[in-house]
C-alpha cells in the first residue's frame, strides 16, 4: 500500500464478484416487512442546517450533506471536529448523554431522526455501529454475535445458528472461530475481535453500518483485513466511516467529507478530495500541514 | 550526610528568612531569569526523602501486622476455649440448666430461619433499587432530585446504628404501629390464618385429693378443640374425643368425665388416667400450622427477618451500585447499538457483568446480619426457647443471643459453652464466605 493518493480500486471497476449473495439471510427479512419499496433512493442519509450543543458548547455547526446509498463515505478531519458526534447522531446514540441537543433536519430516507417519536430500538437495528476499540460482550463468539437477532426476534436454536455462520462468514472470521464457537470472544486477537464485533453488528440486518475509526487500535495485517472486509460489504450496506488515517480514506472510501472546528469544509468524490480540493483548508489538512 | 547540607546551608546565608517580605538582597522577580524553572541549588537529597519512605513504609507494616496480631490473638484464644466443648450435644441439644446437656440447635436453627427469610427479602429490592438508581437515571429535573434525594438517605442510613433499628423494628413490624389493637380487650392477634385452638386439661394425677387407690396414675394433658380463640371455655363430658401429643403425634382419646368432689373416679388405673375433672380450669392453647400467618406480626421470625433488613439494605445497595459502576460503559454503549432497550442492555450485559461484586456485597451484608445482636434483642428479647421455629411468626432465638446469654452466667463452664457456640458462629460465617467466593471464582472464570 503505497502512501501516493490513488485512485480507489473499487471507485471505477464493476463488481468483482459474478454471482451476489442473498443480501440477507432469509429469516431475518422477516424482520423487515415494512420495507418492501420498489427502488431504493439515491441517499440513505440527509441531513439538513444539522447543529448539535453539549450542553452550551456547539459541537455541530449547521451540516448539511447526503450520505448516498451503497457507498462509502469518509468522515475526515483533525480532533475535536465533530466528526464522532455527528455519527453519534445518526443512530441517536447521543441519547445517552443527557446535555446533547440538536436541532435541523436529520432522516433517513423518510424517518425523522431527531423526533422524539422515533422508535430508537428500531433504528439501532437499521443503523449498525463498530466502535474504535473492540468491545465484545464478555460471552462466547457464539453468543456476542446472536446476542443481537435474540434482541429483534424469537428464534430457534437452528434458525439462530443460520445467522450467526451468515454474519461470521460474512465478516471473514467464520474460518478462524468455526470449530470454537463457545470459546470465549476475549481470547481472540484484537483484529478478530473487531471482526467478530463487525459480524455482530451485521447480524441483525441493518441498512446502514457506520464504523467510528474502526481500525486504529489495530495493527497492519488486521487493518487490511479490514479494509478489504469494508471494500466487501459496500455492495450491500451503506457505510459510514469516521478515520482520522487520511490515507485509509483515500483507500477505501467513495466520497468524502472534511470537517473543521464543528462545520463542514468540503465534501466531494474522494479522488477529486485527494487531488484536487476546492478548498484551501483542505489541501492544507491533507497534504499534513496542520491536524 | 546530615539533614544539613550545603545546599540548606547556602538556601539560609543568601536567602534569610524574610516572612516573604523582599528586602534588600534578593533581586526582585521580575528581574530575575533563570535559565530553567528549578534551582539546582536548592535540590533536596535523594537520601532524606528515601529515608523518610523506609521510615513510612515500616509503620504500614507495623500497622498491619499489630491488625492480623490482634486478629490472630483474638482467633486463638476462642478457640481454645471453644473448641474443646465442641460435641453432637451442643450441635444438636436445647439450651438447659446444666452446661453439659445445653446445646445450640434452637439458636442455630434461629438464625438460619432469620437470615435466610431476610435475604430473600432483602436481595431484590436492594438490587432492584440500585439498578434503578444507577441505570435509569431520569432526565426531568424534579425526578432528578428524588432520585438524589434517594441516594442521600441511603448513604446515611449506611451508618445507623442498628439497635434503632430495632426500635424501628419493635413499632413497625411487631406491633405495627398498634394499627390493628382491638379496642374490646381481647387479647391477641387482630387477623390470623392457620391456627387451631384447644381447651388443655389434665387429668386426676395432679389432684391431691383423689384417691387412687395407691395405684401410680402418670399425668396426661388432653385438648379439647375449640371454635375459636374467644369461645368460652369448654365443658368436658364423659365420652367426648380429646387429643393427646404423644411422641409420635396426636392421637385421640375418649375422656371420662366426674365431678371430683362428688364422684368417685373409677378403680381401673387406665380408665383413671382418662379422667377429667369437669369444674377444672382449662388454659387455652393453639396448634399452628406451618402456614400460620398473623397480623399484627407479633414477635416472629418474620419481624425479625424485616428488622435485618432494614439494617443491610442501605449496604446491599451501596456495594450494588458500585459493581454497576464498574462495568465498562462500552459494553453498554456496544449493546445499545445493537438495538438493546435500556432494560435489556441491564438484564443481558451490566448484571451479568456486575455479578461478582454484587455477590461479594451481598454476602459482606448477610454476614453481617448473621452478627447482628442488637436489634433481636429488642424485637425477641432473652426468651428460654427450646424448639426450633416451626412457622414464620414463632418466636426464635439467635446464636448471637444464645452467646451473649451463655456470658451472662456466673457459672465458668457457661463461658466455655459460649466460646463454642462463637466457633460455631464463625465457622458458619466462615462456610458462607468460602461458598461465596468459589461461586464467585467459577463466574470470573466463565466469563474469562
Amino acid at each position: 500500500m503505497s502512501n501516493a493518493v490513488t485512485t480507489p480500486p473499487h471507485a471505477t471497476s464493476p463488481p468483482l464478484r459474478a454471482k451476489r449473495t442473498p443480501q440477507i439471510p432469509p429469516t431475518v427479512s422477516q424482520m423487515k416487512t415494512e420495507e418492501k419499496k420498489p427502488t431504493p433512493a439515491s441517499n440513505a442519509i440527509e441531513m439538513q442546517e444539522l447543529s448539535s450543543w453539549y450542553g452550551s458548547f456547539q459541537a455541530l455547526k449547521s451540516i448539511s450533506l447526503d450520505v448516498q446509498r451503497n457507498k462509502v463515505t469518509a468522515f475526515i478531519g483533525p480532533s475535536g471536529c465533530g466528526k464522532s458526534t455527528l455519527l453519534r447522531w445518526i443512530n441517536r446514540m447521543n441519547d445517552t448523554i443527557h446535555s446533547a441537543r440538536a436541532t435541523g433536519r436529520l432522516h433517513l430516507g423518510d424517518l425523522d431522526l431527531l423526533a422524539n417519536t422515533t422508535d430508537v430500538v428500531e433504528l439501532r437495528r437499521k443503523v449498525g455501529i463498530v466502535f474504535q476499540k473492540p468491545n465484545p460482550f464478555p460471552k462466547s463468539i457464539f453468543e456476542n454475535v446472536a446476542f443481537g437477532p435474540r434482541l429483534h426476534m424469537k428464534l430457534r436454536r437452528s434458525e439462530l445458528m443460520d445467522i450467526v455462520e451468515w454474519s461470521l462468514r460474512k465478516a471473514a472470521v467464520w474460518e478462524e472461530v468455526k470449530d470454537r464457537l463457545n470459546a470465549p470472544a476475549l481470547g481472540l486477537s484484537g483484529g478478530q475481535q473487531q471482526r467478530l464485533c463487525i459480524a455482530r453488528t451485521i447480524a441483525v440486518g441493518p441498512e446502514i453500518l457506520l464504523m467510528d475509526e474502526p481500525c486504529s487500535a489495530l495493527d497492519p495485517g488486521s487493518t487490511l483485513a479490514i479494509e478489504e472486509l469494508m471494500n466487501e460489504l459496500r455492495h450491500q450496506y451503506t457505510i459510514v466511516i469516521v478515520t482520522h488515517n487520511m490515507q485509509q480514506a483515500s483507500r477505501c472510501s467513495d466520497k468524502t467529507a472534511f470537517f473543521f472546528e464543528g462545520q463542514l469544509v468540503e465534501m466531494n468524490d474522494t479522488q477529486t478530495m485527494f487531488t484536487n480540493p476546492n478548498s484551501k483548508r483542505t489541501e492544507d489538512y491533507i497534504s499534513g500541514r496542520f491536524g | 550526610m546530615s539533614e544539613s547540607n550545603p545546599s540548606e546551608q547556602d538556601r539560609q546565608k543568601s536567602h534569610p528568612p524574610t516572612n516573604g517580605a523582599n528586602l534588600g538582597d534578593e533581586p526582585a522577580r521580575a528581574d530575575r531569569k533563570p535559565s530553567m524553572p528549578i534551582d539546582k541549588s536548592k535540590l533536596l537529597t535523594t537520601d532524606a526523602r528515601i529515608r523518610k519512605d523506609i521510615r513510612f513504609r515500616r509503620m504500614c507494616i507495623i500497622t498491619a501486622s499489630a491488625s492480623v496480631l490482634i486478629l490472630a490473638f483474638l482467633l486463638g484464644s476462642i478457640l481454645t476455649a471453644g473448641i474443646p466443648t465442641l460435641s453432637w450435644t451442643l450441635l444438636t441439644g436445647s439450651p438447659e440448666p446444666e452446661p453439659e446437656n445445653a446445646g445450640i440447635w434452637p439458636a442455630l436453627m434461629g438464625t438460619l430461619w432469620v437470615c435466610s427469610m431476610c435475604s430473600l427479602i432483602t436481595l431484590p429490592l436492594g438490587i432492584g433499587t440500585a439498578i434503578l438508581i444507577e441505570e435509569f437515571t431520569p432526565r426531568n429535573a424534579v425526578a432528578k432530585k428524588v432520585f438524589n434525594l434517594i441516594q442521600l438517605n441511603i448513604t446515611n442510613l449506611a451508618g445507623v446504628p442498628s439497635v434503632v433499628y430495632g426500635i424501628l423494628g419493635l413499632t413497625a413490624f411487631v406491633s405495627m404501629f398498634s394499627l390493628f389493637d382491638k379496642s374490646e380487650g381481647n387479647v391477641g392477634p387482630s387477623m390470623e390464618v392457620g391456627a387451631v385452638y384447644f381447651d388443655q386439661f389434665s387429668n386426676l394425677a395432679s389432684d391431691p385429693f383423689v384417691d387412687t387407690g395407691g395405684a401410680e396414675v402418670r399425668e396426661r394433658f388432653f385438648l379439647l378443640p375449640v371454635e375459636s380463640r374467644n369461645s368460652p371455655p369448654v365443658v368436658p363430658q364423659t365420652g367426648m374425643i380429646a387429643y393427646e401429643n404423644q411422641e409420635e403425634g396426636f392421637i385421640e382419646v375418649e375422656i371420662i368425665a366426674i365431678d371430683a368432689l362428688s364422684q368417685q373416679p373409677s378403680a381401673d388405673p387406665e380408665e383413671l388416667s382418662r379422667t377429667i375433672d369437669n369444674q377444672s380450669t382449662p388454659g387455652r392453647i393453639s396448634e399452628n400450622q406451618w402456614y400460620y400467618l398473623r397480623l399484627p406480626f407479633g414477635r416472629g421470625v418474620i419481624a425479625g427477618a424485616l428488622t435485618l433488613m432494614l439494617v443491610i439494605l442501605p449496604v446491599i445497595i451501596i456495594s450494588t451500585q458500585e459493581a454497576l459502576r464498574a462495568v465498562p460503559a462500552t459494553l453498554r454503549a456496544a449493546a445499545l447499538g445493537l438495538g438493546s432497550t435500556p432494560w435489556q442492555v441491564v438484564w443481558n450485559v451490566t448484571l451479568p457483568s456486575a455479578i461478582p461484586g454484587i455477590m461479594t456485597g451481598s454476602i459482606l451484608a448477610i454476614s453481617r446480619a448473621i452478627g447482628e445482636t442488637a436489634p433481636i434483642l429488642i424485637i425477641a428479647g432473652i426468651v428460654y426457647i427450646r424448639s426450633a421455629p416451626q412457622h414464620l411468626m414463632d418466636d426464635y432465638t439467635v446464636m448471637p443471643l444464645q452467646i451473649y446469654n451463655w456470658t451472662s452466667r456466673p457459672q465458668e463452664e457457661f463461658h466455655n459453652i459460649a466460646a463454642g457456640g462463637i466457633v460455631v458462629l464463625l465457622a458458619i460465617l466462615l462456610s458462607f464466605n468460602a461458598v461465596a467466593v468459589l461461586i464467585r471464582h467459577r463466574m470470573q472464570n466463565k466469563l474469562q
